[in-house]
């Protein structure tokens, strides 16, 4: 491909989302990035290149501002990497002693916000594939969608429903030329994993660069496969 | 024609008026339109996706408020921040545009606030309330800015207010229109593998729509507006195929008719590239490439229908429009829809002169009934 990659990461101020825009900008793509906090989002633009866009992917009424910045900052659309997440009640607490406004915010933020992102979204990335220049949404995901972990239930049910998702979405776009990938990037030493598990030894996780660097690769190979 | 006052996109029971190249009307139910279409044909849709181009706010010098409405831009360039707009006075989209207020008098030079946008009224053009306007700042601020206090150009016909995800299509892509290319309303995701499992083509450009009315004769006797659009080389490449094999060109719209025959008028072949539609479509133009056009319904005073003329003769249209009223038809941007295929005549292109008219047994009998039944691919 000779035009640079275009790229939207959501929730890329820090941990593995921050990771991932700077990877993706190492390599040469452009980058557009969303978060909710303006200072951060402003800070990270500057310092890598990017494009930041203010919004919150819970939120039903900032999705379409959302788009609408990405496609008028980059032009179009190649990968979408559905990546904020919401751990749910914190600290962690089982299902029994969840809020139920707790569990719908996860809900909220790791199943619909990337549903409602991709359904808008959707247009630019089949768009991008009929052009011959590949499209790929990549959801993360979590070895909580797979293992029934306690005091994970919030997080574990959504990235859970996240992961089936991708399957459907991925089922029902071969044809269109869309790719869904949804990868589980391991432990990580992130703000979110801090939030988690308070008192893990941060040595032995692994760093949100190295997942990066991994599911960066994954993208690749995924828009390099021929189209469907 | 009544209104269609719920914005849905696709109600269930939307309703589609076939006139064949023949001339002959029949009546279907609009969720059987790729039974109108063949193998070897090529849809083409409009991919822009529709700006919140209303945007409220002051007239500086006056501090009299002002809403204004983007109209048109001359590129679809991200840092081209120049928009034409349609000013109007106090009041929101609940006062029908006919009596709302007019603007303050605007000047070159004067500045608006507009919610956290900054612009500057650049020129007067020709008429009181269209004014070039120019917004300050980085591109990305400006975009923000639209973006987040800029609402979708509603209609005083709907029950409620719209939001973006009332007016963006099913594939809308590029942030470009300024009111929505509604005719691909119609166009869903499950119908788009439908027409790819009958071996249908499908296809997109981008054509900027701009707005389709202001309530002002003065300023409606002006529209539509010039245009901006891009045909990206695999859609004018699918064309070329598609025509080179016999299929037909099928266009979603008003807009994708106005940017392929503007590109191939230029060119006098369908090339890929950017330009500005602004040229008038009507009786006198001959196409050059699309050969049936699915759109909304429309009433014969307004521009989109004398678009329809370049595909058939008044009199068949006069059938079509009488069809439309005495079949209880709904118009306006959530209305039904009309599929017109090019009038088979003398001039007709030689890809056409092999189609033949639609067969007597399709469905959506001219008596209104709809079958029910869809063919398995």
């Amino acid at each position: 491909m000779h035009e640079p990659l275009r790229v939207a990461v959501t929730g890329g101020t820090c941990g593995l989302g921050l990771a991932l825009l700077a990877e993706f900008r190492r390599r040469g793509a452009r980058v557009a990035f969303v978060a909710r906090t303006a200072p951060s989002v402003a800070d990270v633009a500057e310092k890598h290149g990017a494009h930041g866009i203010v919004g919150d992917v819970a939120r039903k009424a900032d999705i379409h501002p959302i788009a609408l910045q990405v496609i008028a900052a980059l032009g179009g659309l190649d990968v979408l990497v559905n990546n904020a997440s919401s751990l749910g009640p914190t600290p962690l607490a089982p299902l029994a002693d969840t809020e139920c406004e707790d569990f719908a915010a996860a809900l909220e933020t790791n199943l619909l916000g990337p549903f409602r992102l991709t359904k808008a979204l959707l247009g630019a990335l089949t768009a991008s594939a009929r052009e011959g220049r590949g499209a790929v949404v990549l959801n993360i995901s979590s070895d909580a969608a797979i293992n029934p972990y306690a005091r994970w239930g919030a997080y574990g049910a959504s990235k859970a429903a996240l992961r089936h998702m991708s399957a459907i979405w991925r089922e029902e776009l071969a044809a269109e030329g869309v790719r869904f990938l949804s990868l589980d990037p391991g432990d990580m030493d992130t703000p979110l994993h801090a939030a988690a598990v308070p008192d893990a030894d941060p040595a032995s996780l692994k760093r949100p660069e190295t997942a990066a660097c991994e599911l960066a690769d994954a993208v690749e190979a995924a828009l390099l496969k021929a189209p469907a | 024609m009544i209104a269609a006052a719920r914005p849905v996109q696709r109600p269930r029971d939307a309703r589609l008026l076939v006139v064949d190249g023949r001339g002959a009307l029949l009546q279907a139910s609009r969720a059987s339109l790729v039974e109108y279409l063949r193998q070897g044909d090529l849809v083409v849709a409009n991919d822009a996706a529709t700006l919140p181009a209303s945007l409220h706010g002051v007239h500086v010098p006056s501090g009299a408020p002002i809403e204004v409405r983007l109209a048109g831009r001359s590129s679809l360039r991200r840092d081209d921040l120049r928009f034409s707009a349609v000013a109007f006075g106090a009041g929101d989209w609940r006062t029908r545009t006919e009596v709302r207020p007019p603007p303050p008098a605007l000047a070159p030079g004067e500045r608006l606030a507009l919610g956290p946008l900054a612009a500057s009224i650049g020129a007067l053009l020709g008429h009181p309330r269209l004014v070039a306007l120019r917004f300050e700042g980085s591109a990305d601020a400006v975009w923000a800015g639209i973006a987040r206090h800029g609402r979708p150009i509603q209609y005083a016909y709907l029950s409620e207010a719209l939001a973006l995800w009332d007016v963006w299509t099913p594939i809308a892509a590029v942030p470009v229109a300024f009111e929505p290319p509604s005719a691909g309303f119609a166009l869903d995701w499950s119908t788009l593998a439908a027409m790819r499992s009958r071996g249908i083509g499908f296809a997109s450009l981008t054509l900027a729509a701009g707005i389709s009315s202001t309530g002002d004769p003065a300023l409606d006797a002006r529209l539509p507006l010039d245009e901006a659009y891009r045909i990206p080389e695999s859609t004018a490449s699918a064309i070329r195929r598609a025509k080179a094999e016999g299929g037909r060109i099928a266009a979603i719209g008003t807009t994708v008719v106005r940017a392929l025959e503007h590109a191939a008028a230029r060119t006098g072949a369908t090339a890929a590239g950017e330009g500005v539609a602004n040229q008038r479509i009507d009786a006198r133009t001959r196409l050059r490439v699309v050969d049936a056009i699915l759109s909304g319904t429309h009433d014969p005073h307004d521009s989109h229908y004398q678009l329809l003329r370049a595909f058939q003769d008044d009199a068949t249209l006069s059938r079509a429009s009488a069809a439309l009223e005495t079949g209880g038809f709904r118009t306006h941007e959530f209305g039904d829809s009309v599929l017109i295929e090019r009038k088979v005549g003398e001039a007709q292109r030689c890809s056409y002169d092999r189609g033949v008219p639609l067969p007597a047994n399709l469905p959506g009998a001219p008596d209104g009934r709809q079958r029910g039944k869809t063919r398995s691919p």
